[in-house]
């Protein structure tokens, strides 16, 4: 048996995965730069902030990153409320994906701060800044220079796993892919479809951090 | 209506956890046999063979997991037989690790000097021997601490598989809140469970990392 591959669903359906799109584009825009400022935030704790925070901010960083993004959405969007805390889908994902985003960021921005010569510390301390002056403004861009990359896979995988938010109603790509196919019936074409435009956003959003980094970045000078 | 204790909702979900763990380690020893032939595609010397190798390990990373899941599910069935939940999960997730190992694994095969490939191959060795005797027992060496801080991914994907029907902890976690009405408790629990799988792992390839770090310093 042969099976013939239709498109022509596309004409009708297009507008909904162009909706899709652009919703996932939201998440991870709003998401992303909530996460790396969480993801420095704990960082700064981890590597140079109050002891008293260190604990609970290392809990919190082993806690996400040894459970499933999907059960922290669910405990999210279905948990809180019994704890009075209710929120939209959208809220939800939100908070899902700078949690989850903050955590990661945190290891991986610390690692950038770890690697930092002890001689700019002392430098900073040199010319009477505070320790947090001399973190805002020493140590704080080369840190995220040299982790970009790691930085920037890690939003990718982020973005990726925003398609576990359909699972609440979040008419993101998936949740778009998902309605198409309960209508047109030719759900391989439809997923084939969805997986493709990921891929695009995948490989556009990539070019995008390499851009930024770029632009707020110093070139960095010979040695 | 009827109560349900915590232990009862407990012993349900740890019940359901042997799937997970079952499929994780499906998926990781699957994922490692393929992933090593993505390796020796991506490190071959015919062009051709890249290229594969670099495309598949694109589509693989660059992909949401749950779409791979999708068309895996749904790609099947096209085959004309009735396509069971764990065969798709299985199969989406084997190619999955796949990708990511062989990635992994590619790093720390150029890790290993150069001039371990020019002394081999004047030996006489021929490609398969040079890997065989000289360079894949050294990457293994700096293997062995991603590729178990990968393991942990691979549970974590695991939990997507509820999403095809596969019944697991998470799709376990789903039934029982829409038995007791206590989300709160058992999505708690459930975070909990993939903490205690997880988290051992994690700190395991953290202590390999700082041994391996210990033993080149000095180099």
């Amino acid at each position: 048996m042969a099976y013939v591959f239709d498109f022509t669903w596309l004409a009708e359906y297009w507008p909904l995965l162009v909706k899709g799109v652009r919703i996932t584009l939201q998440l991870i825009l709003i998401g992303g730069v909530l996460g790396v400022a969480l993801g420095i935030a704990c960082a700064w704790v981890r590597a140079l902030g109050p002891k008293a925070l260190r604990v609970p901010v290392a809990i919190y960083v082993e806690l996400i990153r040894n459970t499933p993004f999907m059960i922290q959405l669910f405990f999210i969007f279905f948990g809180l409320p019994a704890l009075g805390l209710q929120m939209g889908e959208m809220t939800a994902a939100y908070i899902a994906m700078v949690v989850n985003l903050g955590a990661y960021g945190c290891e991986i921005i610390r690692a950038g701060i770890a690697a930092t010569p002890r001689g700019q510390f002392e430098a900073g301390a040199s010319l009477a800044m505070t320790p947090f002056e001399t973190f805002r403004h020493v140590v704080l861009v080369p840190s995220l220079q040299r982790i970009w990359p790691a930085l920037s896979s890690q939003i990718v995988i982020v973005m990726l796993g925003s398609a576990v938010t359909s699972q609440i109603a979040v008419e993101d790509l998936t949740f778009a892919a998902n309605f198409i196919q309960s209508r047109n019936f030719r759900a391989f074409e439809t997923y084939l479809v969805s997986t493709a435009l990921y891929l695009l956003l995948a490989i556009g959003l990539r070019q995008a951090m390499g851009l930024i980094g770029a632009a707020i970045f110093p070139k960095r000078s010979a040695r | 209506m009827i109560e349900f204790s915590t232990w009862d909702i407990l012993r349900n979900l740890i019940f359901a956890a042997r799937w997970t763990v079952l499929l994780s380690l499906v998926s990781f020893a699957g994922g490692g046999v393929v992933g090593l032939m993505i390796l020796f595609a991506r490190i071959s010397k015919s062009k051709a063979l890249r290229r594969f190798a670099i495309g598949y390990i694109e589509l693989f990373q660059g992909t949401p997991l749950l779409m791979q899941l999708f068309l895996a599910f749904f790609g099947l069935g096209l085959l004309g037989v009735d396509v069971p939940a764990w065969l798709a999960a299985g199969s989406a997730l084997i190619l999955w690790s796949a990708a990511f190992l062989a990635e992994i694994w590619r790093g720390c095969v150029e890790a290993v000097a150069k001039g371990q490939w020019e002394a081999s191959a004047s030996l006489g060795m021929g490609r398969l021997q040079q890997l065989r005797y000289v360079i894949l027992p050294q990457a293994l060496r700096v293997a062995v601490p991603p590729t178990v801080g990968f393991s942990v991914q691979v549970i974590k994907g695991t939990a997507l598989t509820s999403i095809i029907g596969f019944t697991e902890l998470s799709k376990a976690g789903t039934i029982v809140t829409n038995a007791t009405f206590q989300p709160f408790t058992v999505y708690g629990l459930v975070a909990l469970i993939y903490f205690a799988l997880c988290w051992p792992l994690s700190r395991y390839a953290h202590s390999l990392e700082r041994k391996l770090h210990v033993a080149h310093r000095g180099h």
